[in-house]
């Protein structure tokens, strides 16, 4: 009982202290309209090269751009703790890491969900993209499943945090990476072969494929291999952020590193 | 001279911290890379693979508006924080002067980029990018740096009493890399942003680039793009002096 209060209480709690998008000055522009533009960009430079149609940038940036809050929300719900100096009184309690820790990728799952959703109906109306309401039904469990596995990514990311001082500049790379390997805007086929295969191993690939396939009107069973695929992806990266995070923990006792910022 | 020298010796200084930030200066080069190979690609893939050149040349100037985007806005809202605001406004030099290197050295810091992403683009995807007029061509790479540094100036004062400045800076990126025709030429956008883009320097800043590069008349594009900047720094100018008045008439300079 007391994990499962520090997972959804003690997580949401940190989540709303510490990440620091949730003012509306930064989560509007960049969680909201950013993602908008992406889209747009994107879409022109696709018209402008005679490459794919409008839907595949709709689809790939809305759910690339979901990695936003899935990398950065969770190094900051995470890292920033040692920032402010609250690592150690957090470490020194008898709360269970697991729950204490991946209680605060719940709502960064919620968060990426959110932002992946509109951006894709916003990007949609704009470029006259559209989504049926049987369509939408089937997206959901696809973007849910890939903002989890981002966030797996993303816990590997807060994990790095507790090294290293410049987590913006970490997200924005894991973000910029994400942006050429996972199809998002050239499909992983077109890729020369070795990128093509990082792309397969890094979340939201499969999710992007999957997510193109039901706007199609590919069934949900249909894309299941994909699905199950990505999250079991996003499981493998999550245990990694996790061992990643124990780790370093315990080096930083070790080394007296701990609060080192 | 005074005024001058103060504006070289500020923006070196500020162009020598930027460069050693792994924020201002490292991912500011590297972040238009991911964006100039996706075009890369895209273009290759296309229909239209014969415009690479083009699009190198636009990835290649889109790094001087990331470089300056979320650093200039941020630029007043940064000496905030670090408690120097209120000795600079206090200081008997104008503080438009102060201000201005400082977003100049951030639009100097995409020398960087344009340097790194034309190399990018002729080592990995064999993209060569003529420059037929160097003059021409060195004079719109100026009148790019100089009237992105201004436009930058002008956000930075508009968005002073904002504590959240870097994000407005931030949303700014893609709308300018779109509306300037970095990659996409505008003709391709809708008719009612052309007058945007127009009144943009960067735009004719990119057109005398393309100009000097591929062959064509450049003069009138960066002669616009050097007025351009000139509006923009005047337009900061008059609006820092309000916002200082402002702000010192509240008492909420130092807010943070």
């Amino acid at each position: 009982m007391k994990g499962l209060r520090v997972f959804f209480v003690g997580g949401y709690i940190s989540y709303r202290a510490l990440f620091g998008f949730l003012s509306p000055w930064v989560f509007v522009p960049t969680l909201v309209l950013t993602p908008i533009f992406q889209i747009l960009l994107f879409a022109y430079i696709g018209r402008a090269a005679g490459a794919r149609s409008d839907e595949f940038y709709v689809i790939g940036n809305a759910m690339q751009y979901a990695s936003v809050p899935c990398l950065f929300a969770m190094t900051q719900t995470i890292a920033d703790e040692r920032f402010w100096q609250t690592l150690g009184p957090i470490l020194i309690s008898p709360a269970g890491r697991l729950p204490m820790f991946l209680g605060r990728a719940l709502p960064v799952i919620a968060n990426g969900l959110f932002v992946a959703a509109f951006s894709l109906f916003a990007g949609g109306l704009l470029l006259g993209v559209h989504l049926s309401g049987a369509e939408w039904l089937r997206l959901a469990p696809v973007l849910l499943v890939a903002t989890f596995s981002c966030t797996g990514l993303g816990l590997i990311n807060a994990a790095l945090g507790l090294r290293i001082r410049e987590t913006a500049v970490l997200s924005n790379v894991f973000v910029g990476i994400l942006l050429v390997f996972c199809g998002a805007n050239i499909a992983v086929d077109s890729l020369p072969a070795w990128m093509g295969h990082v792309g397969r191993a890094l979340p939201l690939t499969h999710g992007i494929e999957a997510a193109r396939d039901v706007a199609r009107g590919a069934s949900l069973h249909a894309v299941r291999g994909l699905v199950a695929t990505e999250a079991l992806i996003g499981i493998l990266y999550g245990v990694v952020g996790f061992g990643l995070i124990r780790w370093f923990e315990l080096q930083s006792r070790r080394l007296a590193t701990l609060e080192r910022v | 001279m005074r005024t001058l020298r103060l504006l070289a010796f500020s923006w070196l200084l500020h162009f020598k911290m930027l460069s050693q930030s792994a924020f201002d200066g490292f991912l500011a080069i590297l972040w238009p890379l991911f964006f100039a190979t996706v075009a890369f690609f895209m273009f290759r893939h296309g229909h239209r693979s014969g415009a690479l050149g083009p699009v190198a040349l636009g990835a290649a100037v889109m790094g001087v508006w990331t470089a300056t985007s979320v650093s200039a806005s941020s630029a007043l809202q940064r000496e905030r924080r670090m408690g120097t605001l209120e000795l600079l406004v206090a200081s008997p030099t104008n503080l438009a002067f102060v201000l201005l290197p400082v977003t100049l050295a951030t639009s100097t810091i995409g020398l960087y980029c344009i340097v790194a992403t034309l190399i990018w683009a002729r080592v990995l995807f064999g993209i060569h990018v003529p420059v037929e007029h160097p003059l021409p061509f060195a004079l719109g790479i100026l009148g790019i740096v100089v009237t992105i540094g201004s436009l930058g100036f002008l956000m930075a004062v508009a968005f002073v009493r904002s504590r959240r400045a870097w994000a407005i800076g931030a949303l700014t990126e893609y709308p300018i890399w779109l509306v300037c025709g970095f990659l996409v030429p505008i003709s391709l956008l809708p008719g009612w942003v052309r007058p945007i883009s127009w009144a943009l320097g960067p735009t004719w800043g990119m057109r005398a680039i393309h100009a000097g590069a591929f062959g064509g008349p450049a003069w009138a594009d960066a002669g616009v793009c050097f007025a351009l900047a000139l509006c923009y720094v005047a337009a900061g100018a008059l609006l820092l002096g309000r916002m200082v008045d402002g702000a010192r008439r509240a008492a909420t300079l130092s807010l943070t």
